[in-house]
């Protein structure tokens, strides 16, 4: 956390929308201690992805799904957030912006980020319930409440892109929908008429309804049971019990221009981003650069970066305006137009249209260059055409194969685009105008395995997501063996789907904190599941939220809910633990009464240094562990994934080879870890010289000591397939061998799928994943290491004295009746 | 119920116990000479009783996860079938099953072998 008490410059923004948090979150990460930071937002909420709102309306994503930075996110970068707050004053002489409960914020440098309204036609009715636009979240879910609540006809004025999307979205909501366009083209402005005309067709498929060339003259209804119908200039009326208007956006200057900023259509900026007004900036759908105003995210995303570095006092950056390009995002609609696809003077167009397949593409070339292109049915080389475009290359070598494409040349063995074959510098994200390059290196450099550590590291694919194929694509390129196997992973079990990954993603993301949670947002198949997911899942559950997760017993195999091992006639084992191998009179004692007391059939010294006692009769379980209890014994969890022992040779105190204190420093370890669940059982070991007599080299982790410190091993296996460890890295005290065990484990906790040991999660994985964020990444270390710290708290209260000593738990263990 | 036909008078019902005394998705067993027998209680609080002796290598089914209707045995993973005492498949195999009644919230159980064909009076939703 930042200090407080230092004065430092005041930078307040007034719109929470993509470009104003956009342009923080750079800033942040260029200059994070430079200013105070204040956030006006209108809307309730964090900061949201307001382009996938249409998915929202479609039913394919959630609303958690679409949120970019939670009030987590303002509070540890210690933004303070008026959300819900509204500025409706800039006063420039004082220097302080007026919001609209009447406070005042002071500012020495502000950013106007407003974004734009929806316009409303002046049209009689249009202030009825029921009409409405579509912008923010209010709005969908003012659309999905209508569906809800048995509302049948809705109608879309407007047929652009929004529009198209608002009624796909209202179509899948169950609702009769009809689209009144002002043109004879949908999408005029990004399609041309061939290719409007098969989106239409597709669409007229799906069951949409079309006016076209229609222009609305009124919307009737009364005030209590809002709109009911819309009537057209040719007297035509339709039905309607919602209308959604989504004839275009308008900068939103009010602010601005009532403090006397110079504005145009929209705020008047510099190439800096800075508007005629010293210290104010804008960005986003409200500012106008270079006479035009921008309504897609990718240029403003290009002016949030100009306006950070400014803002961070680098001031090198400039913006000189950017090419646009479109996608619709109606699934199983495939789209794409950029540049100027009207052609026109001077220009050529190469032409492919294949009318059965539904394939349409267009472009237009003007001295050998691309400089506009239409697709509809196959967008695949879109990004191709947009990267040839933005480059100003010279097409005159590729001109017989560009309209086959790229993605059909060569090997086109992944099922479609050849990511392969593209340069680096080939755009993947056009919103967030990232470069094959920039997403090959945060692979490679950093150690990055999944389309989520991608996006957050590059952002590719983060806002529309319409590139996510191609950023996978690029994952298996770089990763190979180790990527092809993602798309493969198994469902959990029967019951689901779901990959364990996307299991736990989830729990973390949408906050599950049960099982039946979790089966229900995930919908499970089989009711309470089965035996081999509820365990899993309480096992996850358990990991990530240590403290707040209340253990489900019911959803333990027996071993672990009943605190020993089940032998195969139904009695039970019980090993006491036994610290590093080390034991004592006292000890030896009680186990020795025990037998006697219970008439412990046998005893053995098992292979993980300490002792077993066989066939004990359930309902005397708690009565040995009590005997065991006042010996000063806790429970060995020989029986639970769990950590089971730390093996341990004599080392320097006894043994002419040993080099450190093997014993005590397995003693410290085991003290740090008992108690923790874990995906499978985990074992370690410590020996004191290279000889190694405590078989370190075969344990999850093995620590070898050697004259100079401390070699730390993992992913070792005896077992059924043996495994030898590989070397993590070398240390030289005993707390640093603490540390980075105690990370290590945690990670493999909060990693590993259920019922994988260490070593098969490093093969999966990999080695240099691990070094990675083990070795390399100290302060990832320090966190992991905290976080299983934390978890401990919980977990490391002894099973045995909680069962022995309370009756809390006496059913487990005594028959409900006895009949003779 | 109706009185006059209470379980307690009828010879056939023994009491054992209340439904709360056997945890959601778990267990008790009665335990006899003739074998002990496992008494399940469901999500919903239905009451289910096999003998509680795997039909594959005589595993204590009450040791198991129950989920839905059924119960995993602990030894090796036989699925069975609460109210039919059937294996699910691949396996096959049969438990002798036991009818239960449930009386305000207390428990009675058919002893009588041979009437496990019965038992499966109790839909499981
Ligand atoms: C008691 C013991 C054998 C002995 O008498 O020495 C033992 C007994 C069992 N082992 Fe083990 N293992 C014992 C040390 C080992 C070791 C040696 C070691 O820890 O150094 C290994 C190989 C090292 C390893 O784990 O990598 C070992 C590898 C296994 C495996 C194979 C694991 C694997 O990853 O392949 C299983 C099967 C499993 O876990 O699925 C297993 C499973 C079992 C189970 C739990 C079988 C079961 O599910 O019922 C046995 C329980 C016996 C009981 O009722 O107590 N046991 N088992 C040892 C207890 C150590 C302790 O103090 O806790
Ligand atoms: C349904 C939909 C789908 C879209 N699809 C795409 C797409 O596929 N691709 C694409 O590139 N773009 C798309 N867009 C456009 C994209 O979402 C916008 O270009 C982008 O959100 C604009 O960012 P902004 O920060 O300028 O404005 P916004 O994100 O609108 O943020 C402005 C914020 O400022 C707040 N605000 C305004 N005035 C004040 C005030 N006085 N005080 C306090 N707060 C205020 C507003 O409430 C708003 O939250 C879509 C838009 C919508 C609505
Ligand atoms: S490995 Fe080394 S320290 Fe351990 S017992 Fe053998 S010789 Fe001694
Ligand atoms: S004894 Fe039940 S599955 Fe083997």
């Amino acid at each position: 956390m930042k200090d407080k008490l230092v004065t430092r410059e005041k930078l307040v923004v007034i719109g929470n929308g993509m470009a104003g948090i956009r342009c923080l979150e750079d800033l942040l990460s260029a200059a994070p201690e430079l200013y105070d930071i204040t956030v006006f937002g209108a809307e309730p909420y964090g900061n949201y992805n307001r382009i996938l709102l249409s998915p929202v309306l479609a039913g394919e994503k959630t609303i958690d799904e679409i949120m970019l930075n939670d009030l987590n996110w303002y509070f540890e970068n210690n933004i303070t957030l008026n959300k819900g707050r509204t500025v409706v004053e800039i006063r420039r002489d004082r220097k302080v912006v007026i919001a609209d409960d009447g406070s005042e914020t002071p500012y020495d440098v502000l950013l106007i980020a407003t974004g734009s309204d929806p316009v409303l036609l002046p049209l009689p009715g249009k202030d009825l319930p029921g009409v409405i636009t579509f912008r923010d979240i209010h709005d969908v879910d003012q659309m999905l409440d209508a569906a809800k609540s048995g509302k049948k006809n809705a109608v879309v004025i407007g047929g652009g892109l929004l529009g198209l999307e608002a009624a796909n979205g209202l179509m899948k909501n169950g609702m009769a929908v009809s689209v009144i366009h002002l043109m004879d083209t949908l999408m005029e402005r990004q399609m041309d008429e061939t290719s409007g005309a098969m989106l239409k067709a597709s669409l007229l498929e799906r069951g949409m309804t079309f006016h076209m060339n229609g222009r609305t003259k009124q919307i009737i209804g009364d005030k209590k049971s809002g709109v009911q119908r819309v009537e057209l200039e040719d007297g035509s009326t339709i039905d309607a019990d919602l209308v959604v208007m989504a004839v275009g956006i308008r900068p939103s200057i009010e602010l601005a221009q009532k403090a006397g900023i110079h504005c145009e259509r929209g705020i008047v900026v510099d190439d800096t981003m800075l508007t005629y007004a010293p210290g104010i900036y804008a960005v986003g759908e409200c500012a106008q650069h270079r006479g035009q105003a921008y309504g897609l995210v990718a240029p403003l995303f290009e002016q949030a970066k100009v306006c950070a570095n400014h803002l961070s006092r680098r001031a090198f950056a400039s913006y000189k305006g950017s090419m646009t390009s479109t996608k619709l995002k109606v699934t199983g609609i495939d789209l794409f137009s950029a540049g100027n696809f009207a052609g026109g003077e001077g220009t050529e167009e190469l032409l492919l249209q294949d009318e059965k397949a539904g394939v349409y593409k267009k472009l237009i070339l003007q001295d050998n260059r691309i400089t506009g292109a239409v697709l509809y049915g196959d967008v695949i080389d879109g990004a191709w055409y947009y990267q040839l475009m933005r480059d100003g290359s010279d097409i005159s070598d590729l001109r017989r194969q560009l309209l086959i494409g790229q993605a059909n040349l060569g090997d086109a063995g992944h099922g479609g685009i050849n990511v392969a074959a593209m340069s680096n510098s080939a755009e993947i994200c056009g919103c967030n105008g990232v470069c094959k390059g920039d997403i090959v290196h945060a692979i490679s450099d950093k150690g990055l395995f999944t389309l989520d550590d991608v996006r957050k590291h590059t952002k590719a694919s983060s806002s529309c997501g319409s590139c996510t194929g191609l950023v996978e694509q690029i994952l298996q390129t770089v990763l190979g063996g180790d990527y092809s196997q993602a798309p493969k992973e198994k469902p959990l079990c029967g019951c689901t789907d779901h990959p364990h990954d996307r299991v736990r993603r989830t729990i973390l993301e949408q906050e599950l904190k049960t099982i039946p949670d979790v089966m229900t947002f995930l919908e499970w198949r089989n009711k309470n599941g089965c035996a081999s997911c509820r365990p899993a899942l309480n096992y996850y559950l358990l990991c990530a939220w240590p403290g707040d997760y209340i253990d489900d017993g019911q959803s333990r195999f027996i071993n672990e809910r009943a605190h020993g091992n089940i032998q195969k006639d139904g009695t039970y084992s019980v090993v006491p633990r036994m610290w590093g191998g080390l034991t004592n009179p006292k000890e030896l004692r009680a186990i020795t009464d025990v037998v006697d007391k219970f008439n412990v059939p046998e005893i053995k010294v098992t292979g993980g240094q300490r002792i077993d006692l066989f066939g004990i009769a359930k309902e005397d379980l708690p009565a040995v562990w009590r005997d065991l209890g006042k010996a000063g014994m806790v429970s060995g969890h020989a029986y639970g994934k769990a950590l089971r022992t730390v093996k341990t040779c004599v080392g320097s105190s006894w043994c002419r080879f040993g080099t450190q204190d093997s014993t005590g420093l397995g003693v410290k370890l085991e003290e740090m870890t008992w108690g923790t669940w874990t995906p499978h059982k985990y074992k370690m070991a410590v020996s004191g010289c290279p000889r190694n007599c405590a078989e370190a080299t075969i344990k999850d982790l093995g620590v070898v000591a050697v004259d100079s410190g401390y070699e730390l091993h993992v992913g070792g296996n005896g077992g059924v397939k043996v495994r030898v460890t590989d070397l993590l890295c070398k240390v030289d005290s005993e707390d640093e061998v603490l540390e980075y065990a105690g990370a290590f484990l945690q990670l493999y906790r909060e990693q590993a799928h259920y019922l994988e040991r260490t070593a098969p999660w490093i093969e999966r994985v990999g080695l240099p994943f691990v070094k990675q964020r083990i070795v390399d990444d100290a302060d990832g270390r320090l966190k992991l290491f905290e976080r299983f710290k934390y978890s401990q708290k919980f977990s490391q209260n002894d099973p045995w004295a909680e069962r022995a000593n309370t009756t809390t738990h006496s059913a487990e263990y005594t028959p409900i009746k006895e009949l003779v | 119920m109706s009185k006059n036909s209470s379980p307690e008078t009828e010879p056939n019902w023994t009491k054992i116990g209340r439904v709360e005394d056997i945890t959601r998705l778990g267990s008790r067993i009665i335990k006899r000479e003739a074998g002990n027998i496992a008494l399940f209680r469901t999500q919903d609080d239905q009451v289910y009783a096999i003998a509680d002796k795997c039909p594959h290598k005589g595993g204590p089914l009450s040791q198991g996860i129950v989920h839905d209707c059924f119960v995993t045995c602990p030894l090796h993973n036989w699925v069975l079938n609460l109210k039919t005492g059937m294996a699910a498949a691949p396996d096959e195999g049969h438990v002798p099953t036991y009818p239960v009644r449930v009386d305000n919230g207390v428990i009675f159980l058919d002893l009588a072998v041979g009437k496990s064909s019965t038992a499966a009076i109790k839909q499981c939703a």
